[in-house]
Formats: C-alpha cells, sequence, structure tokens
C-alpha cells in the first residue's frame, strides 16, 4: 500500500455527533496549524439539530495558501458510531484512519488500501478524569494530543493555545492539557512513524487572521455606525446580530450613563424586521438587518416600499440552500434572482458579493454609505460558508479619518438658504438622487410625506401618468449613477489569447481560483473575473466580450447570475455556459476542475486544441 | 367625494402656548366620503395637538393602508408622515422611534389594518410598549377595498348588503390591556368631547397608548342595524368614566356632583383626573379593566372612555436600555471604535 505523503498538505475530516463538544477540540486543531504559520481552512458540516445527529469539520492544510474546499479527504478522525461506515468509505486509496479503539472496528472493516490507528480514546478518558460531564469534551481533547504526534506537530503551540483559551479560568486548562499530553504520549508509544503526513512550521500566514465571515459583517456594521437592528433569527444568518450585539456591549456602552448607543430590536418576524430597518433609516439613523432567503421572500412587499420611497435600507443575506427551508444548515448561492428584483412592480437592488471575511466587513460597512448615498435598499450576499465557517485572509482595517457619506439630506441650515423651491423627489443634480430631510429637522420647511403610490415631485399624492412615469424613469437615472459607485468586478486575464473566461463571486472564489490554475497545469487557460456587485459595470461586458466562452459558476441550480447577466446585458444564451455546484457543500476545487473538464467535453472543446493554438480574441 | 372638513373654527381663537394657531396643526383636503367618521377623528387629532402645544414639526404622524391610513395626509400638515404599507405602520413607527427618541409618534390605522393583516405587527409593538399613540379607525369594515367585514364586526351584525357577520369579534382594547399597553381608551368619533382630552391624554402618556374609537363608514356599513354605525353606538354606548386632562403645570379642578374623583398622574407630571360613578373599577387595574369591558359586552353595551392606565409603565428605550441621545444626531465619533481597537480585535482572531 502506498501511504498519502505530504508536508503542509492534505485534508483531515473530524466525524462528530453534534451538542458533543467536539467544536472547541477541532478549533484548537485549527488553530494550532495557523499558529504554526501554515494557512488552514476548517469547513463546519453540520445538521439543523441540536444534539445527537451527525457533524463533521473538514480541515484544509495548505502552505501555498489555497483555503478553499479541496474535495476528498487524507485522513478521519472517527469518533462518531453513526456515521462508522461512511468515514471509513470516504477516505482516499493510502489515507489515515484514527478512532476509539475502545471498542474493536466491526469485522467488516476490511479496506487494505488506508492505513488504520487506533487510540482507545474512551478507556484512556475514563481512566484518568473522575468527572463524568467532563470527560466527553475531554475525549476529543485526546485525540487532538494525539494528531500532534502522528502529523509531527508542536506539541507547545497547542498547549499554549488552550492556556489562551482558558485565561481567565486557568483551572480547566490543567485537564485539557492534561489530556492533549495524554494522546501524544500514547500515540508516540504506539503509533510512531505510522502517518506520513506533516504540519511543519512555516511563514506562510504573515498578518493574516482567521475569522468567520458574520463576526466581520457585524463589525462592518459597528464600524459603518448602524445604531438600529431589527431581526429574527434564522441560520445561518443568526450569528451577524449575535456578533453585533457582543461588539456593541463591548464598544457601544455609553461610560458616563451604562447605556448603549444601539437598539437591536428582535422583532415577531422579517416583515417587521425591515420595517424597523426602513423606519429607523428614514428617521435619520443607520439601520440594517440580517436574514437568509425565506426571510428576504417575506421581506418582498416592504422592499417596494423603499424602492419607490426612496428609503435606504442594508440587508444582510446569508444564503443557505433553498427553497423553503431546503437544508438550512448548507450553503448555497440561490438567492441572487430574488434580491436582485426583489418585490413587486418595477424593482431591483444593489447587490454586494463579499468572497472572504475582509471583504464582508469592507462592503457591508460600503453599504450603508452607498445606501444613504443612493437612497435605497443594498444587500450584502454572504451565505453560509462565507458567514458561519472561520476564513483564512488578510485582517479587517478601517481607514483613519474615514466618515460615513449620510447621502443628500438638508441640515436646517441648508433648508433656510435655498433659493428654489425645494422638492423630495425633484432631482437638481442630475444624478437621480433627491435631497431628503429627517423629520424635526426645521419648523417650517422640508415637511413632506412619503407614501408607497405614486406622488410629484413635491411628493404630494398624484395619478398623473406623466409624473408616475417620470418618475421611474429617473429612478432608472439613478440605477446609472449606481453603477458608478459600486466596487468593481476583480478580473485577471494573465492568459491574453485565452478564448475561454470564467465568471464566479462570493464564496466560490477560493476554489474557483484553485481550479483555474489546476486547469492551467494541465495546459488550459482561462481567464476569470470575480464579480462584487450588481448592477453589472462596463468592465463585465467587456471581459465576456473579450471571450469566445464564458463558465458561470456558482452555487445554485439555475444559474442564477448567468441569467443576470443574460437578461442585464443581452447577451447570448450560448456563449454562457452554467456550472453548477449546489450539493449544499463548500466548492471544492477538485469536483469544479471535474465539473469544468465535463462541460468542455460536453461542448466538444478540444482541450489539446485550445491549449496548443491559443485563439484569437 | 372630496369635501371640506367641517371643523367649526372661532374665528379670533387665540394661538396656543408655543405661539402656533389651529390652522399650523391642519392638513390637506379631505378625500373621504362625506359623514365618515375617520374625518372627525382627524379634527379631534388637530385638536388635541393644537391644545398640548405639540410644534408640529416635532411630531411624526404615521399610517398604513385603507381609507383610515389616508387620513395623516388630512391633519397636521407641518409634520413628516410615513403612509405606510397595509398593516406595518407599527414596525415603521418601531424603527423611527428607535432612531430618534425626542420626537412624538402618532401611529394611524385601520381595524383590517390592524385586526388582521396587521395583528402580530399590532400586538408585538403593544409588547414592546413603544412609546407612540396607535389611534385605530374602527369602522367593523374594510372601506378602502368597498365594505368586506373586518375582524372587530361584532358577530351577529348586519352590513348594508344584509349578509349577518358569523365569526367572533376581536377586541383590540381588551388585547392591548392583556399585552401591557400603558395607556388603552375606547371613544366615538362623534363624541369629541371624549376624544380630544383622550388623545390628548395618550399624547402625554409615556409607552403605547392605544385608542379604538369607532368611526362609522357611512357608505359600507352604517345601516341601523350595524353594530358600528352611528345610530347603534349612540343607542348602546355607556362612558365607564367622564374625565379630564390636565397637562402638567395646569391645575384645574372641574367638580362633578355625584362623582368620586381618580387622579392617575403620568410621568410628565400631568393628570388624568376621572370622574366616575361609585363602584366604577379602577383604571389602574387590569384584572377589573378587563372585567368591566366583558361585563358591559355581555349586556351589549360599548363601553368608553379612558379604560386602563399603567403610569409606570416602561417604553422600548427603557427596556433595551439605549443612550438619551438619539441616534440620529450621532456622528462616527459617537459610534465607530477606530482603527487601533480594529487591530486589537484582528488580533484576537490570530
Ligand atoms: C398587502 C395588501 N393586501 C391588500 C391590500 C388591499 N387593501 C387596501 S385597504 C384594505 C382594507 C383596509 O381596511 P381598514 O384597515 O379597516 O381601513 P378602512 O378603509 O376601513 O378605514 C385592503 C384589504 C393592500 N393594500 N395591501
Ligand atoms: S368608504 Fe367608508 S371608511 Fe372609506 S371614506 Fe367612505 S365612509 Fe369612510
Ligand atoms: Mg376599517
Amino acid at each position: 500500500m502506498k501511504q498519502l505523503q505530504g508536508v503542509n498538505d492534505f485534508v483531515i475530516r473530524f466525524a462528530n455527533v453534534n451538542g458533543s463538544g467536539s467544536a472547541s477540540a477541532n478549533n484548537l486543531f485549527a488553530k494550532a496549524v495557523f499558529r504554526m504559520g501554515v494557512p488552514v481552512s476548517p469547513k463546519n458540516i453540520f445538521p439543523s439539530n441540536i444534539q445527537g445527529l451527525p457533524t463533521w469539520y473538514e480541515v484544509r492544510v495548505n502552505e501555498q495558501g489555497y483555503v478553499g474546499r479541496r474535495g476528498d479527504i487524507d485522513m478521519v478522525v472517527a469518533v462518531n458510531g453513526q456515521t462508522l461506515r461512511q468515514d471509513y468509505d470516504s477516505l482516499v486509496p493510502g489515507g489515515y484512519f484514527l478512532f476509539d479503539s475502545s471498542k474493536p472496528l466491526p469485522e467488516d472493516f476490511q479496506r487494505d488500501d488506508i492505513t488504520v490507528i487506533g487510540i482507545p480514546l474512551t478507556f484512556l478518558c475514563n481512566e484518568t478524569f473522575e468527572n463524568p460531564r467532563m470527560r466527553p469534551l475531554l475525549k476529543n481533547i485526546i485525540y487532538v494530543g494525539a494528531l500532534a504526534t502522528l502529523l509531527d506537530m508542536e506539541l507547545q503551540v497547542l498547549i499554549d493555545s488552550v492556556n489562551r483559551q482558558f485565561q481567565k479560568k486557568p483551572k480547566l486548562a490543567e485537564p485539557n492539557i492534561q489530556a492533549l499530553e495524554l494522546g501524544y504520549a500514547y500515540a508516540q508509544e504506539h503509533h510512531p512513524d505510522t502517518c506520513q503526513l506533516k504540519v511543519q512550521r512555516s511563514d506562510k500566514v504573515g498578518d493574516a487572521i482567521i475569522m468567520d465571515g458574520n463576526s466581520a459583517t457585524a463589525l462592518g456594521a459597528l464600524y459603518a455606525g448602524a445604531t438600529v437592528v431589527g431581526w429574527y433569527p434564522i441560520t445561518p444568518s443568526t450569528s451577524v446580530i449575535e456578533a453585533f450585539g457582543r461588539y456593541a456591549e463591548k464598544y457601544r456602552i455609553e461610560a458616563d450613563t451604562g447605556r448603549i448607543k444601539a437598539a437591536i430590536v428582535q422583532a415577531e418576524d422579517e416583515l417587521a424586521a425591515i420595517g424597523i430597518v426602513i423606519g429607523a433609516s428614514w428617521n435619520g439613523a443607520r439601520a440594517f438587518t440580517a436574514t437568509s432567503g425565506p426571510g428576504i421572500s417575506l421581506m418582498n412587499e416592504f422592499l417596494g416600499l423603499a424602492y419607490f420611497g426612496e428609503i435606504p435600507a442594508v440587508l444582510i443575506d446569508v444564503q443557505r440552500a433553498g427553497p423553503s427551508t431546503g437544508m438550512p444548515t448548507r450553503t448555497q448561492q440561490s438567492d441572487v434572482l430574488e434580491c436582485a428584483y426583489a418585490s413587486h412592480g418595477d424593482t431591483k437592488h444593489p447587490l454586494l458579493f463579499p468572497c472572504d471575511p475582509r471583504e464582508c466587513f469592507d462592503m457591508t460597512a460600503d453599504a450603508f454609505d452607498l445606501a444613504e448615498h443612493l437612497q435605497t435598499p443594498v444587500m450584502v450576499m454572504s451565505d453560509l460558508d462565507l458567514g458561519m465557517n472561520d476564513h483564512f485572509g488578510p485582517p479587517l482595517s478601517w481607514e483613519t479619518g474615514r466618515s460615513y457619506d449620510r447621502g443628500k439630506v438638508l441640515s436646517a441650515e441648508e433648508l433656510d438658504t435655498l433659493t428654489t423651491r425645494w422638492g423630495r423627489y425633484k432631482d437638481t443634480d442630475g444624478d437621480g438622487i433627491c435631497y431628503r430631510t429627517y423629520p424635526g429637522t426645521h419648523p417650517e420647511k422640508g415637511v413632506y410625506f412619503t407614501r408607497g403610490t405614486s406622488r410629484d415631485e413635491y411628493s404630494a399624492y398624484t395619478e398623473s401618468s406623466a409624473a408616475y412615469q417620470a418618475n421611474m424613469e429617473r429612478l432608472e437615472l439613478k440605477w446609472e449613477t449606481t453603477k458608478r459607485l459600486l466596487p468593481l468586478a476583480r478580473i485577471k486575464t494573465p492568459f491574453p489569447k485565452a478564448r475561454l473566461g470564467a465568471i464566479f463571486y462570493g464564496s466560490t472564489a477560493p476554489a474557483a481560483y484553485e481550479a483555474i490554475e489546476l486547469l492551467h497545469q494541465r495546459g488550459i487557460d482561462i481567464n476569470t473575473m470575480r464579480l462584487r456587485a450588481f448592477p453589472f459595470q462596463q468592465e463585465v461586458l467587456d471581459f465576456i466580450n473579450n471571450h469566445e466562452l464564458v463558465f458561470v459558476i456558482e452555487q445554485n441550480r439555475d444559474g442564477q447570475m448567468r441569467t443576470l447577466l443574460i437578461n442585464e446585458e443581452g447577451l447570448p444564451s450560448d456563449k454562457m455556459v452554467h456550472i453548477g455546484c449546489y450539493d449544499g457543500m463548500p466548492v471544492a476545487s477538485r469536483s469544479l476542475v471535474r465539473a469544468l473538464e465535463k462541460a468542455m467535453g460536453g461542448l466538444g472543446i478540444n482541450l489539446q486544441q485550445l491549449s496548443t493554438q491559443g485563439g484569437t480574441q | 367625494m372630496t369635501f371640506q372638513r367641517p371643523t367649526f373654527r372661532h374665528p379670533d381663537l387665540p394661538p396656543n402656548s408655543a405661539g402656533y394657531n389651529l390652522r399650523d396643526y391642519e392638513g390637506g383636503i379631505s378625500t373621504l366620503c362625506a359623514g365618515c367618521g375617520h374625518d372627525s377623528i382627524c379634527g379631534a387629532i388637530i385638536q388635541a395637538c393644537f391644545e398640548l402645544a405639540i410644534p408640529p414639526h416635532q411630531l411624526v404622524k404615521m399610517s398604513g393602508i385603507g381609507c383610515s391610513s389616508k387620513t395623516p395626509a388630512y391633519f397636521l400638515g407641518k409634520s413628516h408622515g410615513f403612509n405606510s404599507v397595509h398593516g406595518r405602520m407599527p414596525s415603521i413607527a418601531t424603527g423611527a422611534n428607535m432612531a430618534n427618541r425626542d420626537l412624538v409618534y402618532l401611529g394611524v390605522s385601520g381595524d383590517g389594518d390592524t385586526a388582521s393583516i396587521g395583528m402580530g405587527q399590532f400586538v408585538h409593538a403593544v409588547r414592546r410598549n413603544l412609546n407612540m399613540v396607535y389611534i385605530v379607525m374602527n369602522n367593523g369594515c374594510y372601506g378602502l377595498t368597498k365594505g368586506q367585514y373586518s375582524a372587530t364586526a361584532d358577530k351577529g351584525t348586519k352590513s348594508k348588503k344584509g349578509s349577518v357577520n358569523a365569526l367572533e369579534s376581536i377586541d383590540l382594547c381588551e388585547l392591548a390591556i392583556q399585552l401591557g399597553a400603558g395607556f388603552v381608551g375606547r371613544s366615538f368619533s362623534g363624541d369629541k368631547k371624549q376624544l380630544v382630552p383622550m388623545i390628548k391624554a395618550g399624547l402625554a402618556h409615556k409607552g403605547l397608548s392605544f385608542i379604538d374609537v369607532i368611526s362609522p363608514c357611512v357608505t359600507f356599513n352604517n345601516n341601523p342595524e350595524s353594530t358600528k354605525s352611528y345610530h347603534w353606538v349612540r343607542e348602546h354606548s355607556e362612558a365607564t368614566n367622564t374625565f379630564d386632562f390636565v397637562p402638567f403645570r395646569q391645575t384645574i379642578t372641574t367638580e362633578y356632583e355625584d362623582s368620586v374623583d381618580q387622579e392617575v398622574r403620568l410621568h410628565d407630571d400631568s393628570v388624568i383626573h376621572l370622574h366616575k360613578h361609585e363602584n366604577t373599577p379602577d383604571v389602574t387595574d387590569r384584572r377589573q379593566a378587563i372585567d368591566n369591558l366583558e361585563d358591559h359586552k355581555a349586556e351589549g353595551v360599548i363601553l368608553t372612555g379612558v379604560l386602563y392606565v399603567n403610569p409606570e409603565s416602561a417604553d422600548t428605550h427603557d427596556i433595551l436600555n439605549t443612550s438619551e441621545k438619539s441616534f440620529n444626531s450621532m456622528g462616527v465619533e459617537d459610534l465607530c471604535p477606530g482603527g487601533d481597537v480594529l487591530a486589537k480585535i484582528n488580533e484576537s482572531y490570530r
């Protein structure tokens, strides 16, 4: 048997039962890799359940910095009896199977192409630790200790991590360290030189952080000055609000009064959540909500009002697999069309597509500026993978002296100095954006009535067709202005002669970049464009026009972004090839390569020809 | 049909203590049907705000959708207004109130808007005890969509079209009391003498003031057999109390013979001065207030007046312990923790 070998390049999967406290042990392992200077990306694969169902934690270790999911499993830590068989079968040939040998493996586990490593976790744990409540947790720590031996990791890094974690409760650190050492020693004695996968100290981490997208999103809102939050719990968006609450408790408390500079209102449903956001924004506070697809569905009516009434609103959509409840704890990018055109009547909304926590932070903060500048709802399109998993990436940064763009809001003084009659929906600057006022600004001037019905430039009710149409056209002009303010797509054209292009966005990016690189190594050159916003700018159209064929890689069945591109840009549909990864799992580069190759085969693209001849543009 | 609001205006009525005239509280010309109860309620709102001398720009008026919800266009033309979507005024009011706690919030809704499509938002705004006045213009039907029964239509009532309502009705006042509203009253659009001080007291109360005003729909639900008709309400209602509202800093005492006084002092030291018959319930007792409503209902009598007051109730801002400074006046220096803090936060993710 040929054992898998590799230094700082493998995938390990922990198979646990949810609610058993495995998260902190698994996290300890991933953090230790990170702290040894090696890029790492953990993915939590969890059920829609609180206790007792299978859960997996998949950690990719990659010196080169590929932190998307790779696919295929090199090593399994199998501590969930329910999935033992599945986990055993999931290993690639040459892989390693670590299991709790307190109970022997069933007779029919007879693979001869993997290395089986037994550690009597339960036995060691019960023998050493008295407290039955602590045992399940410590059992997990024991396998982390064993891994340190097997993977040749620095035990001290793990010990330091434990001490750091229990800084405030040093009493708890003790048994954890003991458990680490227990596993470490057992593996040294019984499994020396068994595993050929290694973690070696490196210097590839730099100033990177490892953070979940939802925390970054929450911080973006905190830094952008959000004060009013309307929300209703829904996985995977809930932790955005929880993180916002935690940070607000820390950084938004008035020193003198102990009062908090934020109102987090848990609403009765998403209709109310978005209503709260709209009411607050209308009244001059920065407000946001975080939700997922089903919540956006409920918010549809109000989004039409906000679009037509021109009221800022920031929505965070942490997408999950639909439709309906779908797979609520699995990831997808399937709300693109729902969000782009949310609501009745002619409506469309700016969308932002972050691909890592840094962008979650930046784009959420920018969303507040955009929403207020454009006086319209803006949606940040995150997803479960991006939002709830920890991602290796650049640190967050806030430009010193950055101010808030509150948009066109008239103060009392400005109202007093106006020389022409002010109209709430009168476009005096020619960019489609009009001036608004907050209630209470001026005793005599600047008052208007907000309504969802048609009105004239002065906000007076009218059913005049001409006035209605003129207003709708002005909103279209505002849409053009929007394009100039949104972040540009990230276009990479290292192959000037390439005939193929690939488009992707959001959490698909890391795996997509890796897949493109793998294909390049096989002689297939594909240029890339990572979309960052809707509506699309000219650059997006140019990229597509410059390639003969474009793959649109996205995490949904129907090719929603592809539809949006074709619809908005009038593109021929046969040129735009849909590559859908929508099984609910974070996109894996290896399966993406297979999907792209299959698509090329299906299209009759001669790979040899492509790589040797290049092409004209 | 368009008509001029029939407000009687004394030609030389002096301005109020804030220097505003009554006309400063008026709005656009009503487009409701002539005789619609909603118009009289607008008149009462105008009168109450004038008498309380609220600077018009310090008040925000909000509504949902319906004939009733159109009315904010017909009063307080110098106030910002927000006509939102059907049944969702309470969430807009919640957000607006969170953004700026210094303004006065007046929400207007209909019985369809509140008791059906907006029931969820209504009950939760009450539970949050949002600091606002919430007026329902209750005509027992959907005026704007041409007269269908609403959920407040009494069981057995008969509409103009002749069909009998077979469903149980929802008593919004009873619900509001149960859910913790700090101020609950019921009145009749035809009884300005009662309605004006009730709105004033509601405005002075801190927390959610819920006022259900029976307001006949002359076009679809004003036939004599309808329990929401002018005729029926005049014949079948009884005031649980008469009262004066004494704004803070004023002292008036009106003596009613054969009456026992109860004083309820609100948080801003205004006083509701109740004159009630012997043995009528204590308006600050929730259980008694509900029993009182039920007892009268059993007799087929509509009970009006101030039904319940809890002057001590904590509003949403109190509950959330939010800053006393309005959020919409805060800037980057108040709200942004800055780059150094972010560097520290980054460190906690390494
Ligand atoms: C979502 C939605 N559904 C239905 C309607 C149609 N609609 C408009 S007003 C109304 C009923 C209003 O009844 P009520 O609140 O009692 O007001 P009234 O007209 O009786 O004063 C309905 C159903 C709407 N505007 N929006
Ligand atoms: S239809 Fe009824 S509620 Fe509507 S305006 Fe006419 S009378 Fe009033
Ligand atoms: Mg009605």
